[in-house]
């Protein structure tokens, strides 16, 4: 299932603009866009895919228990991140850790996570918004539709101020979207007609099983059934992953109710580290998006407005740097207390927990120094 | 002082009245809740008088509800959901056990998850499959979870309005045979803490355990018994998550026996608990192994048949006397 007639593309697979009826309506969106804001586009692609290997090989190294690689996702991911404004909420799945870093969610709290250190433990509200992961596929559509249900009930959608208006966007995958909580979002979100905006990456396989054991129908028609307006786009173009989302996102923030984007994508490495794709993938598919590489096309795009060799070398080393930066503060981390395992499971004071984490410091208490 | 005499029914849509008066951030969603007022009219009146942003119907999906009330519990709101029947929840398991009960330890501090999901439960009303059961030891399993259930109008007036003002998500088992009977209810003072256990008959020979639906049936036992002169304590448990074992603890070590009943199945559940720990607390004045009355390890059966699988005053007084037998 790759690109089909309906799929939005504003970058050419050689990296030149693209001019069509699909287009035209977005290309205003990033005309606006400056030389600044490409590269910073650019920038945060390449560097986190040097994270995005580097992490793997930390967990080839033991060093990890599990990496989620979204190698060939950028594009989908920094151009929707970056459409997102700072009074937007944003909710993730698990493989959205570049729209963190877009948030400011350093990448070293998704490595605690995947280390065995942490379940999450960032604040959103300190974080941009960014809300924490969900591995049960698709739970999150429904946190999102409720959170959006909460900006309506308070009033700060279609305001008549774009600056004050708030909106929600959530990310989910072609293997979610055939989880019961997601089509019970769609229903809610379509009643209640939130400020939201759902982002499906189809990056083709759920594990090891092909989007079209999924759906028999393109995944952007699927949410019409629900009242809701659904777009393909060409998800390895990070400016038709910006420019569609910036403009669901505003329709979604004024008052036009629920949105909803097919970003067509690739998964290029693993589902995760423990994955094998050779087992079920052929090569000519995946040679197929190697040749769509979402970084090498924007890159052509850059070159041709003017970005020049040290430009990009220097963005090479920033991207080495990050990921050396990001081994060195991995193999620093240490082990947080036991005891703190009871600190949060309820807010106020629960007798289980305060007899059991007393029960855990005296047993561990009585090692040091006892008799044996 | 200040008393009045209603149901259950009526006590828990007053206490919901205040706390939607006293708390703008507090919502009620649900199926059938609006205008309907629900299937139990617990909820009658509350839209008109609120608002339908205050009092949402909902679409028919429990994953839903209790998943869009998570969003909200994020952007501050209170949410009070009312899952239909009991046999009903089971399509938002995975938003309690999995999403609802574990996000406020995921954020380390910085989120509390202040939901509360009313259960109407239990047997006693005829009702077809799946609207009778006891699924209170699934969510009592669950840490992260509250989980209470009043047996008098008095409690379940000021137990609702307690559950909804606590930060930590809630399941508030609702004794459906318990919900038009009528009670003093005195709306001055709640008397205990919510998660509070309480002797309600005071007695010397053999110690009765139980909560919501099942603690008038052991009142009952308590009174036959006292006429063929057996003394009976009886404790409300009240609070199933966590357990207040300080009261009925003290109990055991005086009367030195007790017996525990519960609708839901025995095995693994409160009841085992509670079997287990008191044993662990209280060896030293068992006279008597703790013994279970339960629901049996079946399906809740077709009503016909539901007398003969729910404890009753006569399945409890036969534990009392193999108690006794000791």
């Amino acid at each position: 299932m790759a690109y089909t007639a309906a799929t939005v593309q504003l970058l050419s697979e050689t990296g030149e603009l693209v001019s069509s009826a699909l287009s035209e309506p977005y290309l205003p969106i990033i005309e606006n866009l400056s030389d600044d804001q490409l590269r910073e586009f650019h920038r945060q692609m390449v560097v986190f895919r040097a994270i995005d290997v580097e992490a793997a090989n930390l967990q080839r190294q033991g060093q990890l228990a599990l990496w989620i690689p979204s190698l060939g996702q950028e594009a989908a991911q920094v151009g929707s991140g970056f459409a997102a404004k700072p009074q937007d909420h944003i909710f993730p799945a698990y493989r959205e850790h570049v729209v963190g870093r877009i948030r400011g969610v350093d990448t070293i709290k998704i490595i605690e996570i995947l280390r065995g250190l942490s379940h999450g433990g960032w604040d959103p509200a300190e974080h941009g918004n960014f809300h924490l992961y969900t591995l049960v596929i698709g739970s999150q559509t429904l946190h999102a539709t409720g959170y959006a249900m909460g900006i309506t009930l308070d009033g700060r959608a279609a305001t008549g101020d774009p600056d004050k208006d708030e909106a929600v966007i959530v990310y989910f995958g072609d293997g979610a979207s055939s989880q019961g909580d997601v089509s019970e979002a769609l229903v809610f979100a379509a009643s209640f007609q939130t400020p939201e905006v759902f982002f499906l990456q189809n990056n083709h396989w759920a594990i090891s099983v092909p989007v079209t054991r999924q759906s028999r129908t393109p995944l952007y028609l699927r949410p019409s059934g629900f009242g809701i307006p659904g777009v393909q786009i060409d998800g390895n173009d990070v400016l038709a992953s910006y420019a569609v989302t910036t403009a669901s996102l505003d329709a979604a923030r004024s008052g036009g109710g629920p949105q909803f984007i097919e970003a067509l994508t690739y998964r290029m490495g693993a589902h995760t580290t423990s994955d094998d794709p050779t087992k079920y993938r052929d090569d000519a598919e995946l040679d197929f998006w190697v040749r769509h590489d979402p970084i090498v096309r924007f890159e052509a795009y850059l070159r041709s407005r003017g970005a020049d060799d040290a430009f990009f070398a220097e963005l090479a080393e920033e991207a080495h740097d990050a990921a050396n930066d990001i081994r060195l503060r991995t193999l620093a981390l240490g082990v947080p207390d036991a005891s703190s395992m009871f600190t949060h499971v309820y807010t106020e004071p629960h007798s289980l927990m305060q007899e059991q984490q007393a029960w855990l410091e005296a047993y561990e208490a009585s090692f040091e120094g006892g008799a044996s | 002082m200040s008393i009045e005499t209603l149901s259950m029914a009526k006590a828990l849509n007053n206490g919901l009245r205040k706390a939607l008066a006293d708390d703008p951030k507090v919502l009620l969603m649900g199926e059938d809740i609006g205008p309907l007022g629900g299937v139990f009219r617990v909820t009658e009146g509350l839209q008109a008088e609120f608002g339908a942003n205050r009092v949402i119907d909902t679409p028919l999906a429990e994953s839903g509800i209790v998943g869009t009330a998570i969003g909200l519990a994020m952007r501050g709101y209170r949410p009070v959901c009312e899952i239909q029947f009991d046999g009903f929840i089971f399509p938002g398991f995975d938003q309690i056990t999995s999403q609802l009960a574990k996000l406020t330890a995921r954020h380390e501090g910085t989120l509390s998850m202040p939901v509360v999901i009313r259960v109407p439960f239990g047997g006693h009303i005829g009702a077809v499959e799946h609207h009778q059961e006891s699924p209170e030891a699934y969510f009592a399993h669950t840490p992260g979870l509250r989980v209470v259930s009043p047996s008098t109008p008095h409690d379940a007036y000021w137990m609702i309005q307690e559950a909804i003002a606590s930060n930590d998500p809630i399941l508030f088992f609702e004794p459906k045979s318990r919900y038009w009977p009528k009670g003093d209810v005195d709306t001055s003072a709640p008397g205990i803490p919510l998660h509070a256990s309480r002797v309600v008959r005071v007695g010397t020979e053999v110690t009765l355990v139980g909560y919501g639906p099942m603690v008038p049936m052991l009142l009952q036992a308590a009174e036959i018994a006292a006429e063929e002169g057996t003394s009976i304590e009886v404790v409300d448990l009240r609070s199933i998550s966590p357990i207040d074992y300080g009261p009925l603890v003290a109990s055991v070590q005086k009367t030195g026996r007790l017996v525990v009943a519960q609708e839901a199945p025995g095995f693994v559940s409160v009841g085992s608990e509670i079997a287990a720990t008191v044993t662990e607390r209280a060896f030293y004045s068992l006279e008597a192994p703790v013994i279970r009355v339960a629901g049996f390890d079946t399906p809740f059966p077709p009503a016909k048949l539901e007398a003969a699988y729910l404890p009753d005053p006569d399945r409890i007084l036969d534990a009392v006397d193999r108690a006794l037998a000791y």
